[in-house]
């Protein structure tokens, strides 16, 4: 898996490839929590389009970055889903919960 | 196949399973389903029964099985999953419910969700997950 980030104006966008399993979703958690609760980014924003794989510890990331979000009054958005994290969130019926955009676009639109 | 409890190790079961499922005529979406439920219970036996530790042994068997005596082989693919960490209590192979919003659990409902059959077994210090999942196909021309 690989993780990187990129600042625009006030968002900051992480791009994940890869696989997000047991091995690697502490890495995707702890940047998560560090945008979020320390360096406090108003809009934290996802890039799932070359998630090859996520499991329920990837979706529990997902899950912590969205509720960390909430407790700072930020706004915490995914796009781009990959066939796979789709199909993952959507058997986790977490898919509703979280903000979910097309495109990296719209997700800096919405 | 015979692996140590190392999370590493996972991608490589996942690209046996991929195959595996492929092999016996799952959907692509069912192949990644199933791989995902394998996955998940990996993950459980790493973190519970071997409380994170990377060095313990994890077995999987796998095996072509019939939905009943009257279909024909290679109808369903039966994965077992052999551990010897400390037995898993009853109450928690039930999952939770979905409707508390929090990290964490979900991986015993994606099993359940997944597979067709989810049986656990204790025998001799060892303990056994069976999962078993049938190609849809097969089994929609059965019932028809």
């Amino acid at each position: 898996m690989q993780i990187s980030s990129r600042e625009l104006d006030k968002a900051t966008i992480f791009d994940v490839s890869g696989d997000i399993d047991l091995a690697n979703s502490p890495a995707v958690r702890k940047a998560l929590l560090r945008e979020v609760r320390e360096k406090r980014t108003p809009r934290v924003v996802m890039n799932l389009s070359k998630v090859r794989y996520i499991d329920s510890s990837g979706v529990a990331s997902l899950v912590e970055g969205l509720k960390a979000s909430r407790d700072v009054g930020s706004r915490f958005i995914l796009f781009g889903l990959s066939t796979s994290a789709r199909e993952v969130l959507q058997l986790s019926r977490l898919l509703k919960i979280f903000e979910v955009y097309d495109n990296e676009e719209q997700a800096l639109a919405g | 196949m015979e692996l140590q409890s190392d999370p590493t190790f996972l991608c490589v079961v996942r690209g046996a399973i991929e195959r595996l499922t492929e092999l016996f005529g799952f959907t692509p979406e069912e192949c990644r389903a199933v791989t995902l439920a394998v996955d998940e219970a990996l993950t459980n036996i790493i973190r519970h029964a071997y409380n994170s530790r990377p060095d313990k042994p994890i077995e999987l068997y796998f095996r072509s099985v019939r939905r009943a005596a009257d279909e024909p082989p290679g109808a369903g693919l039966e994965i077992l999953i052999y551990d010897h960490g400390p037995a898993i209590e009853h109450n928690k192979l039930c999952g939770r419910s979905l409707d508390d919003v929090k990290p964490g659990g979900l991986g015993l409902h994606f099993i359940q969700q997944i597979m067709d059959i989810v049986e656990y077994q204790r025998t001799n210090a060892t303990n056994c997950l069976r999962l078993v999942k049938f190609v849809r196909t097969v089994k929609q021309e059965h019932k028809s």
